[in-house]
């Protein structure tokens, strides 16, 4: 586990991509299959399951570290990770001489992290204080974060893809498409990914999504408008799916094999060809017209598709790219071609499985005005793809754009703040806002992000000075301070005291300029709520 | 009756004030007579007539008060009368010319700790322990998770982080507080290298203080002096009030580093944005804390600085009289 944790340590303290491709390269060249096929899944931000709660572990800190409670509450408060105060706290009893061999990632998990299901907490405690005696500081804070289930190494996919690629001698995209998925970590794993003809005979597996770029430059800038293909940002699940040896599936952007949840889509897949994969998005479909995301929600949310949800939400796959047609590889074709071959496919296919369809427009001017529509079609903004682009991987700049309309916004009132997670848990950087109803503030939105560490910094320092009571680790505040927020959306919601609940609210900036008493009103919110519903329930946003 | 014997110093609002001594020590108001521990911005402050501190450190303080005051060094050891009390200045470890403040009177022993450490440092004396009755530490890092490492194996690997920036053609920018930590790092950094390191003008005139005293270190270069240096591959020390300013531009594409003991925890690590932490400390860490204030043999400890409740109640709880003294020293390192 050393040079697993000496890896981390490199990760963890450069922000060069190059960097850490490096650090990657080197850790997976020089590894043994097996550590090499659990590093690859934890760092592609696979995670185990954990192994012992925090409480089990705090309470065999107190029991070793020889010190009062109340002085182990106050180190952890100072570092904010349970994992780390162990490591740091346990370094103290660490004998020189008790430092013992190292042992390799893979023999850690299986051997000693695995079992600890099977055995009693008493068992678990012997062993886990036992290893903490023994790991030094780095190795014993990684041990934690396996135990406490949240090792989490801050590289992207895309750059653990690289490293993978580099090693491997194989094409990136070949790479993203084996690690995709479920898969057990093994050094068969690993000498499969190294052999090149390996396991391409899954049915199921996926081609990696092409996701596509904000666009902040003037788009008269991208040239003329027949070069692109342009349509709407729908508001629903991005998937892929893929019908292959009689048989269907549905991938959603998370890399969730989501195929029951959408019996009607899967209905119609079956008219398709066999080796077909499409991607494109979910939609909840009504009536020839998108409906809100949040009714989407709520048909995902269900643990049983009754046939009364399955009537209320009809769910529609509106088919964006054809990626493999008689099961070959159509990504590297230009996008005029893939998309001539997709509208000859789609041309008679049932209704629960529809195209994009492609929006027609003379000049850029023409566009920005269609976008101006968005918000009353229930749509995010267009989408333009060039229509000489390949199918890439990930994020590739330069050939898809979202150009999305600007969110919705309000002025909000702070009223609670809790410590943040993982890194972030000893600042408050987790807050709760509320607008003014009947003279009274009434929470409508958590939002955590879109603050500068030094601004959170200052908050947080504001938050312990002006804090008006404490509950467990929510301090309620005084209610002066005004922010304002984005949303994306907005929905009726019985399960919130304002009746209302937005879609990921995020903070846009601090209004040290405003007092409390002006910021907006529930009914401010209300009034949005109502356009936005009477709109798209008599549109169609698809002409 | 017998009435408990006066304190030898009290908080008052200019400062800690010895009552039968008349005078301050590290006041942070104009005073008439400050006793100095050592010269950092929060002890030694500007504004009073006349200021006695340790001989090695009178340097440093003519250079941050500028030359009208009156100062006046003492060696250390020596018993300077200052009332009815006779004080002493013992070196605390810190910095150049640091000093613990060792007041007595009638037969009772009082010391101000000033900022100190345990740990060996080459550009100044050695910490000495004095026995006392009453013992005012500091309390930065009194906490069982500050635990520092030995210097030479972190100084190793700041050398490493600079050999391996200058690898991919890149700066080393190292923030260290311009008094004390900056010319420690330079003098540390001999054991593994003789190529000079470009200062920061705060870092460059304390530096050339610490060599006038006679501390050995690297050879410096002041940033500015010459148009379009290239730097790329150099190290750059500098106060870590420079990070993030306009004047980190001039060295292009560069990794950042901070010495510090608060980089022993990782979220501040992080939350200052830092590439790399390296953890140099010029205090005592909580070992160091506990063995000291032991070694003190006192029968009270007053605690000042960072978590200085933490300290007094674990003292508390051992049955070893403690409290914590309000005082405006900050938690810089
Ligand atoms: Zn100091
Ligand atoms: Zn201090």
């Amino acid at each position: 586990m050393r040079a697993f944790s000496e890896l981390y340590e490199e990760l963890d303290t450069t922000t060069s991509t190059n960097l850490k491709v490096a650090a990657m390269v080197r850790y997976f060249n020089t590894a043994t299959p097996a550590d090499a096929a659990w590093a690859a899944y934890i760092l592609s931000g696979r995670r185990l399951k954990r192994f012992i709660g925090q409480s089990l572990l705090w309470r065999w800190l107190i029991e070793v570290s020889d010190l009062p409670e109340w002085l182990v509450e106050e180190s952890y408060s100072a570092v904010g990770d349970l994992a780390e105060t162990v490591a740091l706290l346990m370094e103290g009893n660490l004998a020189a001489a008790a430092v013992v061999p190292d042992l390799p990632l893979s023999t850690w998990i299986e051997a000693r992290l695995l079992p600890l299901r099977e055995v009693d907490d008493e068992q678990q405690r012997v062993a886990i204080i036992e290893w903490w005696r023994t790991l030094p500081y780095r190795e014993c804070f990684i041990l934690n974060k396996l135990l406490t289930g949240e090792l989490r190494v801050g590289v992207s996919e895309l750059l653990v893809t690289r490293a993978l690629a580099e090693v491997l001698k194989l094409e990136r995209n070949d790479v993203t498409r084996r690690i995709m998925g479920e898969w057990r970590p093994s050094a068969e794993f690993w000498e499969n990914l190294r052999s090149s003809e390996a396991s391409a005979s899954d049915p199921s597996a996926p081609y990696p999504f092409f996701l596509a770029s904000p666009l902040e430059a003037d788009p008269a800038t991208l040239g003329p408008t027949s070069d692109w293909l342009a349509e709407w940002k729908w508001d629903g699940i991005r998937s892929e799916l893929i019908r292959r040896e009689g048989k269907c599936f549905i991938w959603s952007r998370g890399e969730d094999l989501v195929t029951e949840r959408f019996p009607e889509v899967v209905a119609a897949a079956a008219q398709l060809p066999d080796g077909v994969v499409l991607d494109g998005e979910l939609v909840a479909w009504r009536d020839g017209a998108i409906q809100p995301f949040a009714d989407l929600q709520q048909r995902i949310g269900r643990k049983k598709l009754s046939p009364a949800i399955l009537k209320e939400v009809p769910v529609r796959f509106l088919a964006y790219d054809l990626l493999e047609q008689d099961y070959t590889d159509l990504r590297a074709l230009p996008l005029r071609e893939r998309r001539a071959r997709l509208e000859a496919l789609s041309a008679n296919a049932p209704d629960s499985l529809g195209i994009s369809s492609a929006i027609t427009a003379s000049s850029w001017e023409q566009l920005a005005n269609l976008r101006t529509e968005s918000r009353a079609r229930a749509v995010e903004g267009l989408m333009l793809k060039s229509l000489d682009s390949p199918y890439g991987t990930g994020r590739q700049r330069g050939s898809w754009w979202k150009w999305k309309i600007d969110p919705y916004s309000f002025d909000g009132v702070m009223l609670y703040a809790q410590p943040g997670h993982g890194r972030r848990s000893n600042l408050y950087t987790d807050y709760t806002f509320g607008v003014w109803s009947n003279g009274e503030l009434v929470p409508v939105a958590k939002a955590y992000s879109g603050l500068s560490n030094v601004e959170i910094a200052d908050l947080d320092r504001w938050i312990r000075l002006h804090t008006t009571e404490k509950f467990g680790p929510v301090r309620q505040v005084e209610q002066t301070q005004v922010f304002e927020l984005a949303y994306e959306g907005i929905a009726a919601s019985s399960r919130h005291k304002s009746g209302i609940a937005l879609r990921f609210p995020r903070i846009m900036r601090r209004r040290l300029d405003k007092p409390a008493g002006e910021a907006d009103t529930l009914s401010d919110l209300q009034a949005v709520l109502a356009a936005h519903r009477g709109q798209t329930r008599h549109e169609d946003p698809a002409s | 009756m017998i009435s408990a014997p006066e304190p030898l110093v009290v908080v008052t609002a200019n400062g800690l004030y010895c009552p039968p001594g008349d005078f301050y020590v590290d006041p942070w108001q104009p005073v008439q007579t400050a006793v100095i521990t050592h010269g950092h911005g929060d002890h030694l402050r500007h504004g009073s007539a006349r200021y006695i501190l340790a001989r090695p450190g009178a340097g440093i303080a003519r250079q941050r008060l500028g030359g009208d005051r009156e100062v006046t060094p003492v060696d250390y050891g020596t018993r300077v009368q200052l009332g009815t009390t006779s004080v002493s200045l013992h070196p605390a470890g810190h910095i150049l010319g640091s000093a613990q403040v060792r007041i007595e009177h009638e037969g009772r022993v009082w010391v101000v700790s000033g900022d100190y450490k345990r740990q060996p440092d080459p550009t100044c004396a050695a910490f000495e322990p004095v026995e006392c009755d009453v013992f005012i530490s500091e309390a930065t890092f009194a906490l069982p998770v500050y635990r520092f490492p030995e210097t030479p194996r972190v100084v190793e690997e700041i050398h490493r982080w600079w050999m391996a920036n200058r690898e991919r053609g890149i700066a080393s920018a190292l923030f260290c507080y311009a008094l004390g930590k900056s010319q420690r790092v330079l003098s540390e950094l001999r054991a593994f290298t003789h190529e000079p390191v470009y200062v920061h003008g705060a870092v460059d005139s304390l530096t050339g203080v610490y060599r006038r005293a006679g501390v050995s270190m690297l050879p410096t270069l002041p940033v500015g002096t010459e148009k379009k240096t290239d730097f790329r591959g150099a190290l750059i020390l500098a106060p870590p009030s420079a990070a993030g300013t306009p004047w980190m531009r001039r060295f292009g594409d560069h990794a950042t580093g901070f010495c510090s003991g608060w980089m022993r925890v990782r979220g501040d690590r992080r939350r200052r944005g830092y590439d790399r932490g390296f953890v140099i400390s010029d205090h005592a860490d909580w070992p160091a804390l506990i063995e000291t204030c032991t070694a003190s043999r006192a029968k009270k400890i007053l605690l000042t600085h960072g978590y200085s409740d933490a300290l007094t109640r674990y003292f508390n709880e051992r049955g070893v009289e403690a409290s914590a003294l309000q005082t405006s020293y900050g938690a810089e390192d």
